[in-house]
């Protein structure tokens, strides 16, 4: 019987009250009184030097206020990189600058020229059209291989070359990697391309800057998974505002997927610019800006190279990526590529040796950083792909390989230096088979073939490792921040609950799911209880939402600031009812002595805690709230099988997915509903990278897909329903919920077995077609089968 | 600048617009109705449906000009006069047919459009019809399973919670 209450029970949303009504409150909803805006003018060519800006003509324009370029930037810092990768000797990555409004020169279509602040935004858009450049057209960088050539243009003068960092992992492990692939009775090699996506929230971002000089406090609406990450980076490192003196609010957020983890340069201009215009200041993104604009995901260049002995044990994996970072450093760029990609290449396998080489390269495009998923679809991908193709070459049943190579022991450390805690891979493939109904594929394929289509099943595992953590271990390798999480428990003197927490939430459900663990600890109503996030002047820190942590991390610390309440509301239970501490008990609302029938009510607790007449004044304080910062001790490792069964039409080279199924294990599940739906989206954004999506430049560093014309977002009539299945639980076991995450899953688990079933579909219609490159569009599928 | 007045979820209002204003910007500048989104410059995300005359309209594509004298219903103006949420609206939460509500307001406005000329679409169809609502986070299986709910058909045997 599904519980209707607490954990465990789909407790539908509270949220969606006010966003099925036109009543949320998203960042573009704010106005406040006497705003400006402000449109900036951005580039239009790739890579140019900046002779001159004639602002004469464009000042003049009615309603102008002021136009700002990169001289006004001058004094302030650039935007900070928040962590910093040692390449293979030892030695720094190399970091550029990173300027508020380009200043000399112009490195990516899309980077802010100059910035117009108009009374209307009409106004600030005609005014920007009459604003002379004077550029001289460079060279663009586009190709990664290209990038690192001797005698390349450089993307920046004062680096060394293109060149990032030249990333070893394990570097000690090489030649042990080198001489058993050597030695190796069977070796697949696959060269392919991680293809450079666009998150593509629904919402574009917005900023509102505001500067009261009343008390000095500057206030920043911004479209943010984490407002507090955002204070820390924009405050300490680029406007030089103390934290005290600078509110960040992310209110209802349209979506995030990973690119609205980052500090942008529209959002230091906001705040900037509403203290010197002294007026309030809005940016809202268009969709095309969105796409110059907001930091993209994935493009890796990848060659994996997968060793096995005579009986098809995997013996080793060596891998060489390239990996764009476009013009500039993002927030936590250079983490993608390296300790979220080179962690994952054991995937759910016991080989016993890995080498991961990791080039991250500056080209003269927009900066790359995390996408739903971040460095772990690209490790799944390549890993999924590449036994898939071995499965092929060694004439053995793919399902079974894996099978025969599957970790089943843990813990497990693996030779990438993370230990997976708890998983069973062999229940989530046997719960594939069952969902998926791979005992019908025959007949349907027979079916297909009647209707003149090729049928394909493919198949694919993937772990990922959510909820980075612990701080000191992170910081050690590069982070420039911790990644903890805080929250607070606030229970009013009726019992009532208010938790402020550091996670955000953003289309995840945290407002329902968060109140049902504390509604089973405590055995109050839900709607008891309310969660406060997204404002920093409102809760006590909190790192954000991102890399599926919100449970696993902001989640057991609400649960420890939880616990600490619920011992002292022991304490003045105790003395309510005249009993020891230890003898306390909670259940249903109700503390009790054990034993016993003398009970006293969570509502009569708390009113003793903010009324307290009777109360043990001399043991402890009035009041009941308590604040808990929580740093994981290690990731949690979701990790799941995921089949999809595709048709292709011989004539078109058109794909249509016909059944997707996936077999998660999330560890213990709070809401399944909301549980399954993060699934469904990650996997619908997965089917789209294999299938449609792919952010394109010219060889000039245009920006081919600006558009949703161009752009290709996934439709509902590209998609199937889905089977999804979360009954396999193997609980993490080191944080107190047993919790691992699942928004990532889908978007990682999903692209493998799409490219693998067109693939086995290509092949059973007798075209020799080893791998294809994502998109999977009909053209790529064409061309692949007619030149097989 | 030219004067409009339209009804818009019955009641009549009244502004003054540039010619290059678009319904959607009088609906949530003018009248401030923010249900009603822009996720898109290109008309292809459908964050902005809202119904003129009965039909479904996008209104980004549309002047505030052109709407002069229209009947106009919003995603604010849905739920039932007692404020209880309507059989769509309601459906799409039963359903979770919404994570970050961004295009919800559409995707409700699309639907009802649809369920007024198509009472009991079939998969296919809702699928065909929302071509021109784009939503990133709900992969979609919700939003059908929702709008065939919303139609009074059994979705028991859909997949999933």
């Amino acid at each position: 019987m599904p519980k209707d209450s607490g954990i465990g029970a789909s407790t539908k949303r509270r949220e969606d009250l006010r966003f099925l009504t036109g009543a949320g409150n998203y960042t573009d909803d704010i106005n406040i009184h006497g705003q400006a805006h402000v449109h900036f003018l951005r580039a239009d060519v790739a890579h140019a030097t900046i002779n001159g800006i004639d602002l004469a003509d464009a000042e003049k324009m009615p309603g102008v206020l002021r136009i700002f370029t990169g001289a006004d930037f001058e004094p302030v810092g650039g935007l900070p990189c928040g962590w910093q990768v040692t390449d293979k000797h030892g030695e720094p990555m190399q970091e550029p600058k990173h300027p508020i409004i380009a200043h000399g020169k112009i490195r990516h279509v899309g980077e802010i020229v100059a910035a117009v602040v108009a009374e209307s935004l009409a106004q600030a858009r005609d005014a920007a059209e009459v604003i002379g450049l004077n550029l001289t057209e460079l060279p663009a960088v586009v190709d990664m291989k290209t990038a690192v050539a001797d005698g390349t243009t450089k993307v920046h003068d004062d680096l060394t070359s293109n060149l990032c960092y030249d990333w070893g992992f394990v570097e000690e492990n090489k030649d042990a990697v080198d001489e058993a692939i050597k030695n190796a009775a069977h070796v697949t090699t696959l060269e392919l391309v991680n293809n450079r996506l666009v998150a593509n929230p629904m919402e574009p971002r917005v900023a509102v800057g505001e500067y009261s000089r009343s008390d000095d406090m500057h206030t920043l609406h911004t479209t943010s998974q984490n407002p507090h990450v955002i204070r820390l980076l924009m405050g300490a490192f680029v406007l030089g505002i103390p934290e005290h003196k600078l509110r960040v609010v992310a209110p209802d957020v349209g979506g995030g997927f990973g690119t609205k983890i980052f500090h942008y340069a529209e959002e230091a201009f906001c705040t900037f610019a509403a203290k010197a215009v002294n007026r309030p200041v809005k940016w809202t993104s268009t969709r095309s800006e969105a796409f110059m604009s907001d930091a993209h995901g994935r493009d890796h260049v990848t060659k994996i190279e997968l060793a096995m002995d005579a009986d098809n044990n995997f013996t080793a994996i060596r891998t060489e990526t390239y990996a764009n970072m476009g013009a500039y450093l993002s927030t936590f760029a250079p983490s993608v590529p390296t300790w979220l990609h080179g962690t994952l290449m054991a995937g759910n396998y016991k080989t016993p040796l890995i080498y991961v080489n990791v080039k991250a390269v500056f080209t003269n495009t927009v900066p790359v950083d995390a996408y739903r998923g971040a460095g772990r679809p690209e490790a799944t991908f390549q890993l999924e792909r590449v036994i898939d193709m071995a499965a092929r070459e060694r004439g053995v049943d793919p399902i079974a390989l894996r099978r025969q190579n599957f970790v089943t022991e843990f813990p497990y450390a693996t030779p990438v230096a993370v230990e997976y805690d708890t998983g069973d891979y062999e229940a989530t493939m046997a719960k594939l088979e069952e969902i998926a109904d791979m005992g019908g594929f025959a007949a349907r394929r027979a079916e297909s073939e009647k209707n003149g289509k090729l049928r394909g099943l493919g198949v694919n595992c993937y772990i990922e490792a959510c909820g980075i953590a612990p701080s000191n271990l992170v910081g050690q390798l590069g982070a420039r921040a911790g990644l903890y999480d805080a929250a607070t428990v606030r229970v009013n003197a009726t019992g009532s609950i208010s938790v402020m927490v550091g996670a955000h939430s953003h289309g995840q459900g945290h407002e329902t799911s968060f109140p049902q663990v504390i509604s089973e600890m405590i055995g109050i109503p839900e709607d008891q209880i309310d969660i406060v996030h997204g404002d920093t002047s409102k809760i006590p820190f909190g790192m954000g939402t991102y890399g599926s942590r919100s449970l696993a991390v902001c989640g057991s610390a609400m649960v420890r600031a939880a616990e600490k309440v619920i011992n002292k509301a022991k304490k003045i239970a105790a003395h309510l009812l005249e009993a020891s501490d230890a003898d306390i008990e909670l259940k249903d609302g109700q503390f009790s002595v054990a034993g016993t029938d003398k009970s006293v009510a969570w509502g009569d607790v708390t009113l003793a805690a903010y009324v307290p007449h009777n109360y043990p004044l001399e043991d402890i304080e009035p009041g009941l709230e308590e604040t808990a910062f929580y740093d994981p001790a290690n990731f949690t490792y979701p990790a799941g099988a995921y089949a999809c069964e595709v048709e292709v039409d011989p004539d078109t080279g058109k794909v249509t997915i016909e059944r997707f199924s996936a077999a998660d294990d999330f560890g213990n599940i709070i809401n399944p509903m909301i549980v399954s739906g993060q699934v469904h989206g990650g996997i619908a954004q997965g089917i789209g990278q294999a299938l449609l999506e792919n952010c394109a430049y010219d060889e000039n560093g245009q920006l081919l897909s600006a558009s949703y014309m161009d752009y290709t977002m996934p439709r509902a009539d590209d998609l199937p329903f889905y089977s999804v299945d979360h009954s396999c639980q193997t609980p993490c076991t080191h944080n107190p919920l047993g919790v691992k995450g699942c928004g990532e899953a889908g978007a990682i688990g999903s692209p493998p077995s799409v490219v693998n079933a067109v693939i086995d579909a290509l092949q059973s219609g007798g075209k020799n077609v080893a791998h294809i490159d994502m998109p999977l569009t009909p053209s790529r599928v064409w061309n692949a089968m007619n030149n097989a | 600048m030219t004067s409009v007045t339209m009804t818009v979820n019955g009641k009549s209002v009244s502004g003054d617009v540039e010619g290059r204003t678009l319904l959607v910007d009088f609906l949530r500048n003018d009248l401030r109705l923010t249900g009603t989104h822009v996720g898109c410059d290109t008309s292809q995300c459908g964050a902005c449906v809202v119904h003129v005359n009965g039909e479904a309209v996008k209104a980004c594509a549309m002047f505030a000009a052109e709407a002069d004298g229209a009947d106009v219903a919003t995603i604010e103006g849905q739920a039932n006069a007692d404020g209880s949420l309507s059989v769509i609206q309601q459906a799409f939460q039963d359903h979770h047919g919404l994570q970050c509500g961004f295009c919800t307001p559409g995707m409700v406005m699309s639907a009802a459009a649809l369920l007024k000329d198509n009472p009991k679409p079939t998969e296919g169809e809702i699928r065909e019809y929302l071509e021109g609502n784009i939503c990133r986070c709900t992969g979609y299986h919700n939003i059908v399973k929702a709008i065939m709910a919303a139609s009074g058909q059994d979705v028991a045997a859909i997949a999933a919670e």
